[in-house]
């Protein structure tokens, strides 16, 4: 039998319109064999969740610049767990303080991205978590 | 409870697995399309195919609008083609249809080509299966828009829709290469452009010419401009008049009889395939056979009716 693909939904909740970096993360997971679910700006938590259930993705990366990421993760982490898909992995990136982090992680979001972090090291991170998980 | 039971009771994760475990080709799905294959066939089925950029998207997403006013349940199936190179995917189809992602009445999955040609992945068939099971009304099928030979869905589709624009340079492109064939629905979308009439008029030339006088159906051509949703409603009442027709022609049971059978052709001769290649690689006769042939002591021909005949004497 073949090996499953690894599926991943990138979404932007809150406000702030910047995609650039998280196209840059699609295209990255894209060449490391990932199928990558985009979905664009501005996007709500209702919204990220029922996609992620819908495409049946085994992870949702979040980025979120606009300073709202305490909020809207954790709503997102909740709203999976609400809708069954609590085996669905989430990450963070964007603009996030240091000092959030642990909060995120908390609240139930697996790992949080700082900027300039190398996409390989988030695709290592998405492919050891997966495995780990199956 | 395995998930086909699930899926029957309105079980929205269990379907998105059973459509996961489709598509990476596990063999505990077919198992579970065995249970929910007597619970299809009631869905009626649309593809939208159209070279790329036409607006397909941006059409299925301003036809499940006009369909939830209708209060129709919808699955939509849009497929983006793999990275031939990375063998990763982008699938952004359904970034034109995010507004629908929480109505409960909607469904939308993307999947990647996975390598397969001919405009949908090998997925496409079973998914459909899961949707119709889960008891949606209608189902959209956007192919991907590779041009001319995206042609498969007309095998899954009740009513196949092709999408063209004025202005692309590929009007009578696209008419020459066989595509007139597969529509039963014609779009000409992007209305707004320049040229719109003058595609409409050799369209509806070429159609014309491609009729038979035995055909109970002439493909109707649509005028819209999806993004600002006009010449939909005419264009998903169209949709209804097609399937009507099947019906009261008695066209929609060939139509079953047809697809049926391609779809059982198409199953025994891959798992026929697949029991074979296993037996032929464990005990090593393939190789064997390859390297008799190479050295020209065996040809294939022979090689391949003794298989055959050892298999079904
Ligand atoms: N001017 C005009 N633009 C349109 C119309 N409909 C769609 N578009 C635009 O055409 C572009 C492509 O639309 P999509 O709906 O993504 O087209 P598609 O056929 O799904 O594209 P692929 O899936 O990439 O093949 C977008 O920028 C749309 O906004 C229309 O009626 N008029
Ligand atoms: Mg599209």
């Amino acid at each position: 039998m073949e090996e499953r693909k690894i599926r991943v939904l990138i979404a932007k909740p809150g406000l702030d319109g910047h995609d650039r970096g998280a196209k840059v993360i699609a295209r990255a997971l894209r060449d490391a064999v990932m199928e990558v679910i985009y979905t664009g700006i501005r996007q709500t938590p209702e919204q990220i969740a029922a996609t992620a259930i819908q495409e049946g993705v085994d992870i949702v990366g979040l980025s979120c610049l606009s300073g709202a990421h305490n909020q809207l993760f954790p709503q997102v982490v909740q709203l999976l767990r609400q809708k069954g898909g609590d085996d669905i992995i989430v990450i963070g990136g964007g603009i996030i303080p240091y000092d959030d982090i642990p909060v995120l992680k908390k609240a139930g979001v697996a790992e949080v991205f700082q900027p300039g972090t190398s996409t390989q090291e988030i695709i290592r991170f998405i492919k050891e978590r997966v495995a780990k998980r199956t | 409870m395995a998930l086909a039971e699930k899926i029957l009771k309105g079980d929205i994760k269990a379907a998105s697995r059973l459509m996961r475990d489709i598509d990476d080709e596990m063999d505990s799905a077919t198992d579970e399309l065995k249970v929910l294959y007597p619970q299809t066939g009631r869905a009626h089925v649309v593809g939208v195919t159209g070279s790329p950029g036409v607006g397909k998207s941006t059409l299925v997403d301003k036809m499940v609008e006009v369909l939830r006013r209708d209060s129709k349940t919808v699955g939509v199936i849009a497929v983006d083609p793999t990275s031939p190179f990375s063998g990763g995917a982008i699938l952004g189809d359904r970034v034109r249809m995010q507004r629908h992602s929480t109505d409960e009445g909607v469904f939308i999955r993307s999947l990647a080509t996975r390598g397969h040609l001919g405009g949908i992945s090998r997925s496409t068939h079973d998914v459909i299966k899961v949707m119709d099971a889960m008891g949606k009304d209608i189902i959209l099928v956007e192919t991907v828009g590779v041009g001319q030979d995206e042609v498969d869905i007309v095998n899954a589709a009740d009513t196949s829709i092709v999408v063209l624009v004025p202005g692309l340079g590929d009007d009578i492109q696209a008419i020459k290469a066989g595509i007139l064939e597969i529509g039963d629905i014609f779009v000409i979308n992007k209305c707004d452009q320049e040229g719109a009439d003058r595609l409409e008029q050799e369209l509806r030339i070429m159609l014309e010419m491609g009729q038979k006088s035995t055909d109970r159906w002439t493909p109707p051509i649509y005028r819209t401009e999806a993004i600002k949703g006009e010449g939909i409603e005419e264009l998903v009442a169209g949709i209804q008049r097609h399937r009507e027709v099947l019906q009261q022609e008695g066209l929609h049971q060939k139509q079953a009889r047809q697809r049926a059978r391609y779809e059982f052709l198409e199953i025994l001769k891959s798992s026929l395939m697949k029991k074979l290649l296993q037996r032929l690689s464990k005990n090593g006769e393939l190789d064997r056979i390859v390297d008799a042939m190479v050295k020209r002591e065996k040809d294939p021909y022979t090689m391949a009716e003794e298989i055959i005949h050892k298999i079904l004497p």
